[in-house]
């Protein structure tokens, strides 16, 4: 009898699942799914954030226009896709050729060279940003030091800056170092990508070519890089979609304002300026949609771009 | 002749060696200064010669740190969110993933690909309806901000639900079932222990994206009493007087427990970071 009552309490195989699921598509759908619509919304309207939520008013696209019209938000974007480029480009050109060393010729000191290379991603960006920042300081910041060391090396000394660089407060120089931490943080996870896609390379592929004589560099370029070819699509679109959120790095270095001259203010650091320091959220979600509408364009752009180079071959 | 060539060879392996080697010196070298300098005051940070080697100004800095800002208390709650955040995304994404690799139920494949979408979409588009919706549920200022909003990890379900395609063979949850064992403690009795490796992976992965979050904490915590540790950091830089030396030795006990982590589980974590990426 009481076993009876306890199979009747028992969890039916078809109601299980949406038993299991709950929890998450409940926090999916209100964390997950509802800003996505509440950002559309807000991105056409306006109110004053102190009157409360029911002062708001439907402007239609006035957010955009003035967005497009925004001095600033054409040059966060264009700060954006320096940066974006700066620091994603290398990573790949520093990462493929890497990857295929350690591929050939690392044993058993491999997974610490790799770990070497990857340790960055996973530290905390403000604690390197801070780290990053004492470094580039300019009088006896640990970079300015190294180089002017380098200047008095004759030959390679005439490359090298004469005096102090001001890296963080000068506009020209804020980038580059921005670029230097991205690219420090994320080379070692590419390194780890293109490492993944050369073990599914058939080892067989290098001995025949091997055979007909054909040598390391003509191996490389013939048979290592076309098979990487779905890999690099999928790393140069990570970098691209990671390069144009960026944030956190430039937000440190900057001290949160952007930059002498705005010049290392990316996009999301302004439309995070846009909503908390000048209190017009309307205007920061519309800002937002741009820029995703930008990450979706370029996405489908390098798709396109390494589609079309696959039929050629 | 091809001797010399063989010699030739053998030089620049050595050089791609080398390069190799000195990468990954550098590489390491900023946590090197990192924990260097957290051992020095400021001013023997700016000086000439640059300190290369650990000091012993490590307990006065820890004490401007703590002058300075609440600090355990804000380390306090980085390990409380972290540790909240992991337990619950174990928990809401292995029940998620089990349901999406093991059942039939209506709009399965719809609420999946919807799922994934969102793994796509740049973090910046939850910024200001978060931080608007937090508001709005008096949630501002409040732990359960930062670890409730984190369990719906879209990640956490897609590592979960190809671990559990791939470990847990059908016949066996069929065989359960067959023996009385009711739905629940399938999953708790027989899901779970063999999903032990994936749910290390993800546990793992989860606690270090909380301990590390930095935009979370920016938007909804206002009070430094509850600030999580890279939030409190960052309010101790300032335009002038940058207590650099305290500074450096709160990032480094910010970064420590990650390189222990790392050192202890990198092939675990490198690949599980790199799944969704690989597969």
């Amino acid at each position: 009898m009481r076993a009876a009552k306890f199979m009747a309490f028992r969890l039916s195989p078809e109601l299980a699942p949406y038993l299991f699921l709950s929890p998450f598509v409940l926090l999916f759908l209100v964390f997950g799914v509802f800003p996505l619509l509440f950002s559309l919304y807000l991105a056409f309207q306006t109110w004053e954030p102190t009157s409360g939520l029911a002062a708001m008013q439907f402007v239609g696209w006035d957010n955009f226009a003035f967005a497009l019209q925004d001095e600033w938000f054409w040059k966060s974007l264009k700060n954006t896709a320096w940066l974006a480029l700066a620091s994603g480009v290398p990573q790949h050109l520093v990462a493929i050729p890497l990857a295929c060393f350690i591929h050939s010729s690392f044993g058993s000191l491999r997974n610490g060279v790799v770990g070497a290379y990857f340790m960055p991603y996973i530290t905390s960006t403000v604690a390197i940003a801070i780290l990053f920042s004492s470094l580039f300081s300019t009088d006896y910041g640990l970079i300015n030091v190294v180089l002017s060391g380098l200047s008095q090396i004759p030959l390679l000394g005439g490359l090298m800056p004469q005096h102090p660089v001001d890296w963080l407060n000068d506009p020209d120089t804020i980038k580059p170092a921005i670029a230097l931490i991205v690219f420090w943080r994320y080379v070692g996870f590419n390194v780890v990508l293109y490492l993944a896609a050369l073990q599914t390379i058939p080892k067989d592929i290098y001995e025949a070519a091997t055979m007909d004589g054909a040598s390391r560099w003509q191996q490389f370029w013939f048979i290592t890089l076309p098979s990487l070819k779905p890999m690099i699509f999928f790393g140069v679109t990570l970098s691209v979609i990671g390069g144009l959120q960026l944030f956190e790095e430039a937000f440190i270095l900057t001290g949160g304002r952007g930059g002498s001259d705005q010049a290392g203010m990316t996009t999301a650091i302004y439309l995070y300026r846009m909503a908390f320091d000048f209190n017009d959220f309307g205007a920061a979600s519309a800002m937002s949609w741009l820029l995703f509408i930008v990450v979706a364009l370029l996405t489908w752009l390098t798709n396109r771009l390494f589609s079309t180079k696959e039929s050629h071959s | 002749m091809k001797l010399l060539n063989r010699q030739t060879e053998q030089l620049s392996s050595w050089a791609a060696y080398l390069l190799v080697g000195t990468g990954a010196l550098l590489m390491l070298a900023p946590f090197y200064f990192m924990f260097v300098f957290a051992t020095h005051s400021r001013t023997e940070i700016f000086s000439l010669p640059p300190p290369l080697f650990i000091g012993d100004d490590f307990l006065a800095n820890l004490e401007i740190l703590t002058s300075r800002m609440p600090f355990w208390r804000n380390l306090g709650w980085s390990l409380y969110v972290a540790i909240a955040s992991t337990a619950l995304t174990l928990l809401f994404c292995s029940m998620g993933g089990y349901a999406f690799a093991m059942f039939q139920f209506r709009f399965k494949n719809m609420l999946f690909a919807l799922v994934m979408a969102t793994m796509l979409l740049p973090s910046f588009m939850n910024m200001i309806p978060t931080f608007m919706i937090m508001d709005m549920l008096g949630w501002i200022d409040q732990p359960r901000a930062l670890y409730i909003p984190g369990a719906a990890s879209a990640f956490g379900i897609f590592l979960m639900r190809q671990s559990v395609a791939a470990t847990i063979p059908k016949d066996l949850i069929e065989a359960a079932r067959m023996d009385g064992c009711g739905e629940f403690s399938i999953y708790l009795r027989i899901v779970l222990p063999l999903l032990r490796p994936a749910l290390g992976t993800l546990g793992l992965i989860t606690f270090i994206a909380s301990w590390n979050n930095f935009i979370g904490p920016l938007i909804v915590m206002r009070t430094p009493e509850m600030y999580t540790l890279p939030l409190a950091l960052r309010s101790l830089q300032s335009p002038v007087n940058t207590e650099w030396g305290a500074l450096m030795t709160g990032s480094a006990i910010a970064t420590l427990p990650l390189v222990v982590l790392f050192v202890l589980s990198s092939r675990q974590l490198i690949s599980g970071l790199t799944t969704g990426a690989v597969k």
